[in-house]
């Protein structure tokens, strides 16, 4: 029997061995990068700054300098150009490194970008539609176009009436599959639950006019159909966060309360549930925030209408995200003034979305139980 | 051992004393509990029944009383073929860059400040749909319309980029992208889950071995994450495959069917159809469009499951 064969190095990258040791070293190389065949600590940062600067100067000869422009090329060229200075001075595969760690960051970017000029726009476009009218006042027979009061009232009802269905229906399942459930019916609720989250808002909207329909005939418009709709769309939502926050709840609680001789409903309602509460809250919110903002279900149940209504179950009632849609798809004879009410409207519902998410993250971190 | 026997003594006691009430207030908090439970498998029956009843006629009537005056697979397959492209598009694009931001977030950027980043990732996702459509038709569209007469004039010979191209951005390709942008918080939450929980001995051995940060996130993150992946992507496609209001407003259609990306005549996609035509509708045309969304409703159920198939199955091994 001889030796075993020592390990084949053959097919790995010949600068493997003299560059192990730079890249074993790192930590420790990286602050003297003069000797040590390193690029300097600042190096990504002065190769995309030069990067920028250079795309600058050449659309700005070429005569078509924007920002955008400048950011996509700019990121493009210091992709390169690290790739270039990192391979002459620590070679091929921590220049690869380097390359694509600025390529990630770069995507990071990216992705980002979108969420900044949406808020940029949002408010710049926003702010003008904004007046004491716009809160105050519906557009009923209103030349000027009126307010949106109308839609912020319908709003609010048709969402509160979506939360009162979702969450003692959502919170009582989540209790169920967290506390109760075994067998087929949980892991039915489970799957159905995550497949329930994939349905689309439209087709939640035509589940319960199809339904409404049965029952009121055709052409059915009223503001609790959107409710029914919204709720199809909550519920799972709900479910998934709150099932997330019984499940941190730790066992001892349940068990000391048990030892104590607590019935199970009271240990669930008095321990269980008190001690996830800011967590349930938060849940709530967040699964409010999602559906506050919905509008293809609503738009083919609760229908368009230009006066107040209060009463869910009296006609078509408007709602602020059907309301920016109206007021951007059939603008009135100034459309200028139209957009900026779409906008308003728009800026009014990311508003209330944005205060929700803050609210809630607030919420859970000012009110949370600390489990240990 | 006697603070031990209290205990149990006094919880026999109470048990004891206040038996009946306790079991009828069990038995009601968990029949409650119970009846929720089925209540939601009945809603998402409820949803298909309640689609096919209002659906069916359509599916049973002759060709001359639908819209269009053709047949009902004639009239949804335009739109079927608009959906599928436009989800196709959006997640094609949404993939790479979710993948980006969640190395970015569990590999790349400082740890404390994963979570905030995190956040602002989530923020995309609560954005409402309308004002994507908004933000795609006012600032979106218009912007992309110069890059989009660059693509026609140097990449015209490739048939989706044939143009002519649009003056107003009203395109399938700015619709791909708001849809990139609305479904990639939910393609990177996923992948996030997943890459950052590579067990860490993976990568400290690869890193030990000489690998650097690339070739170990390649190694090791990459393949670990990769069922993960690609349900993430499975979702997201379901997203943007139901999503309607974003491409409503967008998308300026003439049920062609057509890869062209760049022109003004696109095909449109069965959740906007029924957005602009349901509120005129009525009679039959109504039940049309109900059953074109059993149509969607079907198509995304298949995608939801394949998607929570994978996922599933890889939580197994």
């Amino acid at each position: 029997m001889s030796a075993p064969p020592p390990p084949d190095f053959s097919g790995l990258d010949p600068e493997l061995a003299t560059e192990a040791a730079g890249v074993g070293g790192r930590g420790t190389l990286l602050g003297s990068s003069a000797s040590s065949g390193l690029l300097p600590g600042w190096a990504p940062y002065g190769v995309f700054a030069a990067a920028l600067a250079f795309c600058a100067a050449v659309l700005a000869a070429l005569g078509i300098f924007t920002i955008a422009l400048m950011l996509v090329f700019g990121a493009v060229v210091a992709v390169f150009g690290i790739y270039a200075w990192s391979r002459a001075v620590e070679g091929s595969r921590r220049a690869k490194d380097r390359a694509i760690t600025m390529a990630i960051v770069a995507a990071f970017g990216v992705a980002m970008a979108p969420l900044i000029s949406l808020l940029y726009e949002v408010i710049k476009r926003g702010v003008p539609g904004l007046s004491a009218e716009f809160f105050t006042e519906d557009a009923r027979g209103k030349i000027s176009g009126g307010g949106a009061e109308h839609a912020i009232v319908g709003t609010l009802v048709i969402t509160g009436i979506a939360v009162a269905i979702s969450v003692p229906i959502g919170l009582m399942a989540a209790i169920y599959m967290n506390e109760y459930g075994t067998g087929k019916l949980r892991r039915a609720l489970t799957f159905f639950v995550d497949v329930m989250t994939g349905i689309p808002s439209i087709v939640a909207g035509l589940f319960a006019y199809a339904l409404f329909e049965i029952f009121f005939g055709p052409g059915i418009r009223m503001g609790v159909m959107g409710s029914v709709a919204l709720s199809v769309l909550m519920i799972p939502i709900v479910i998934r966060a709150s099932e997330e926050v019984l499940k941190i709840v730790p066992n001892h609680l349940r068990e000391a309360s048990y030892a104590l001789g607590t019935p199970k409903w009271k240990t669930i309602s008095k321990i269980v549930l008190p001690t996830a509460f800011a967590g349930l809250v938060t849940a709530v919110m967040i699964a409010t925030a999602r559906i506050i903002g919905e509008t293809a279900p609503l738009l083919v149940t609760t229908g368009v209408v230009d006066s107040l209504n209060t009463d869910p179950f009296g006609g078509r009632m408007q709602n602020l995200a059907v309301y920016a849609f109206n007021e951007y798809r059939s603008p009135g004879i100034d459309k200028a003034a139209s957009y900026d009410r779409a906008w308003a409207a728009a800026l009014t519902l990311i508003a209330i979305v944005m205060i929700l998410n803050v609210i809630a993250r607030l919420v859970y971190r000012r009110y949370k139980t600390e489990i240990r | 051992m006697a603070s031990v026997d209290t205990t149990t003594n006094a919880g026999q006691l109470l048990a004891a004393a206040s038996g009946g009430r306790r079991r009828r207030g069990d038995r009601i908090f968990s029949n409650i509990a119970v009846i929720s439970a089925v209540t939601i498998l009945a809603l998402l029956a409820g949803v298909a029944l309640f689609l096919v009843t209002e659906g069916w006629p359509a599916l049973t009537a002759s060709a001359s009383e639908l819209p269009g005056k053709e047949a009902f697979l004639d009239y949804v397959a335009p739109l079927a073929f608009g959906t599928v492209l436009a989800g196709a598009l959006a997640t094609v694009i949404a993939v790479p860059l979710a993948v980006a931001v969640a190395l970015f977030i569990t590999h790349i950027a400082p740890p404390r400040l994963a979570l905030t980043l995190g956040f602002f990732v989530d923020l995309l996702a609560a954005i409402p749909s309308i004002i994507y459509g908004l933000w795609g038709i006012f600032v979106l569209g218009p912007a992309a319309v110069p890059v989009m007469k660059w693509l026609e004039e140097k990449l015209g010979f490739i048939p989706i980029f044939e143009g002519p191209a649009s003056a107003t951005g009203r395109t399938m390709l700015v619709a791909g992208l708001v849809l990139a942008v609305m479904i990639l918080p939910i393609v990177s939450a996923i992948a996030r889950e997943a890459f950052s929980q590579t067990p860490r001995k993976l990568q400290e051995g690869a890193q030990a071995l000489g690998a650097t940060r690339w070739e170990m996130i390649k190694m090791t993150v990459l393949p670990f994450g990769k069922s993960s992946v690609i349900s993430g992507s499975m979702l997201g496609l379901g997203r943007a495959l139901g999503e309607t209001m974003a491409v409503t407003i967008i998308l300026s259609v003439s049920g062609v069917i057509s890869f062209n990306l760049i022109s003004q005549a696109n095909p449109s996609t069965i959740a906007a159809n029924i957005a602009l035509n349901f509120p005129d509708s009525s009679g039959i045309k109504i039940n049309a469009l109900i059953a074109t969304g059993l149509v969607l409703f079907a198509i995304t159920l298949v995608t939801n499951f394949i998607a929570r198939a994978i996922i599933s199955r890889s939580n197994v091994q």
